[in-house]
């Protein structure tokens, strides 16, 4: 009992429990796809976090990261007839490398400048894949199969939302270790203080770094997931606006939180649907939603809340 | 033996000498005290010394090599291991977990043992957080180890870089000030962990305006001015130098 109420285990185990009790209110198949956009982007989010909460690095590109993965995907099967799993592994890898390369410039910026550069890397990205029309079918898309596993085909959103709830607790599992180890202290120490970080060895640029090229290989993989899951990409998934919604995600959820990171992205991916009854008014419902949160809990909804409980359970005795 | 030797050192800043021309040797096993009035130099020599400053000119030697213009990071492994006048505290992690950063060197710092929690690795950082506890334990935070660092006082936060500066297990240990903002009884505990660290057989060099504290604790004293060595000596040679009294209280012509 007393595990259950350590934020690893409890947290683990309570977004199990939520994940597999909701179908319950599913009524149709247009839930379970709202539900598996809301776990492809926690799983996106939680890397990010690792980057931005936790590293103290912001990044406007991952959008574009995102859709690289999904591209990979598109053009390795269909085009080169590769396996799935060896589409979605390249492109995780070539993504990988290719974060690698930019971060160690990119990363020596700060503040606005580092969300510049970043900004400026999904635009080349997002431009490359809508003009070069005879890999990537320019601004109309491509198409992608559906994903096959040994020989079994993801056909449903009902089996794509069991996937992708398993692979959100494997990418929480894998990030709360990673937090918790000597790389995720030092992760954070050079976001806290990054001289004093630096004197007791921490070579703080190679954990920023590191941190970079994760968090683009996540993004890269959900990628090529939602390209099988969606069957159809065009390049405006990797465009500005996806990178921000991320980011946005992140934040309203709650920097280095990593469940605030799965709460925000289903927050974000939900919100909007529950909201097109409104029509016109739904946008500023939105906003004024986000801005009200952000004013009132600045700190993200669950470090938020969590203070909140504290505060009250420490007031009492 | 000196294990830090310092020769004809300078320091300029746009024409300033901050460090102008200084050689000082530390001898392993001692307390050493830096002094001065403000803006002698003290803080820019231990950030010459520490590699977050590169020297305009001289030499710096920890342990038989140059280490003059090395990156920081790359000092601590060379067991080289400092505190700050103004605190280079982690805020966003707890009392434990920023000392558990000063042993990061000691550590299974590998990225896939770490994202997978291998056992091996989960051990020693088991074992690295019970060692550290007992170094909080040691310089008298006992109370805080679970505590965050940003919900701690001042004077607990100066001990909590001593704390950090120890788990990195360092030879020499440069303290800037660490009695800097402490009333009188938290500077007297300071002396103790001080004492207690040098009996350990680490090397203390300490920069202090505490003047009860600098000539109770230390082995040995070099007095600045203006990036200068003033005088050198014991604390009792230091103490009737007439340039270090003129330099303190003014000069009568």
């Amino acid at each position: 009992m007393a595990k259950l109420m350590k934020a690893r285990t409890g947290g683990m185990a309570l977004l199990a429990l939520v994940m597999a009790v909701s179908p319950l209110g599913f009524a149709n198949a247009y839930y379970y796809d709202v539900a598996v956009g809301a776990l492809f982007n926690a799983m996106i989010c939680v890397g990010l976090n690792l980057l931005i909460g936790y590293g103290g690095q912001i990044s406007l590109g991952h959008g574009a990261f995102f859709a690289l993965g999904a591209y990979a995907s598109a053009i390795g099967t269909s085009r080169w007839g590769l396996p799935p799993l060896a589409a979605l592994a390249g492109g995780g890898a070539l993504v990988g490398l290719l974060a690698f390369a930019l971060a160690r410039p990119i990363l020596r910026l700060k503040g606005h400048y580092l969300a510049m550069a970043t900004l400026g890397v999904g635009m080349i990205i997002y431009i490359v894949l809508k003009t070069e029309a005879q890999w990537t079918g320019g601004p109309d898309g491509v198409g992608v199969d559906p994903l096959t596993l040994a020989g079994f085909t993801l056909a449903t959103d009902r089996q794509w939302y069991w996937l992708g709830a398993g692979l959100l607790l494997l990418v929480v599992w894998l990030a709360l270790n990673l937090v918790e180890s000597p790389v995720g202290r030092a992760l954070r120490a050079g976001h806290g203080a990054q001289v004093g970080a630096e004197v007791v060895g921490v070579d703080t640029s190679h954990y920023k770094v590191l941190m970079f090229v994760v968090s683009a290989v996540v993004a890269s993989v959900v990628g090529s997931l939602f390209a099988h899951k969606n069957g159809f990409i065009t390049p405006d998934i990797a465009g500005f606006h996806h990178s921000i919604e991320l980011v946005t995600m992140v934040v309203l959820g709650g920097m280095a939180s990593i469940f605030g990171s799965v709460l925000g992205a289903l927050l974000l991916t939900v919100l909007p649907q529950m909201l097109a009854g409104f029509d016109d008014y739904e946008a500023m419902i939105f906003g004024a939603i986000m801005m009200g949160t952000m004013i009132f809990l600045p700190k993200g909804l669950l470090p938020s809340l969590i203070a909140l409980i504290r505060k009250k359970r420490g007031a009492k005795p | 033996m000196s294990l830090l030797r310092v020769q004809s050192l300078s320091k300029e800043f746009g024409g300033v000498h901050a460090i102008e021309d200084l050689s000082f040797s530390v001898a392993a096993g001692t307390i050493h005290s830096i002094i001065g009035p403000n803006g002698a130099g003290k803080t820019t020599l231990f950030n010459l010394i520490t590699g977050i400053y590169t020297p305009s000119a001289g030499m710096v030697e920890f342990d038989g090599r140059p280490i003059g213009g090395v990156a920081p990071s790359r000092l601590a492994a060379l067991g080289l291991s400092r505190t700050f006048q103004n605190l280079q505290v982690f805020f966003n992690m707890t009392a434990i977990e920023n000392v558990m950063v000063g042993a990061h060197l000691h550590l299974d710092r590998r990225f896939w043992p770490s994202l997978l929690r291998l056992p091996g690795s989960v051990r020693r950082d088991r074992a690295c957080r019970d060692h550290c506890a007992r170094l909080m334990d040691f310089v008298g935070l006992g109370a805080y180890v679970d505590a965050e660092a940003s919900a701690m006082p001042y004077g607990a936060l100066k001990r909590l870089e001593i704390a950090r500066a120890l788990a990195a297990k360092p030879k020499l240990l440069l303290l800037d000030e660490p009695a800097a903002g402490l009333n009188a009884t938290e500077s007297r505990e300071i002396d103790q962990v001080i004492k207690k660290v040098a009996a350990d057989g680490v090397t203390v060099v300490l920069v202090e305006h505490d003047m009860k504290m600098v000539m109770g604790i230390s082995d040995h004293i070099l007095a600045l001015d203006y990036g200068r060595k003033l005088a050198e000596g014991t604390p009792a040679q230091v103490r009737a130098n007439p340039d270090v009294v003129a330099a303190y209280l003014g000069a009568h012509s």
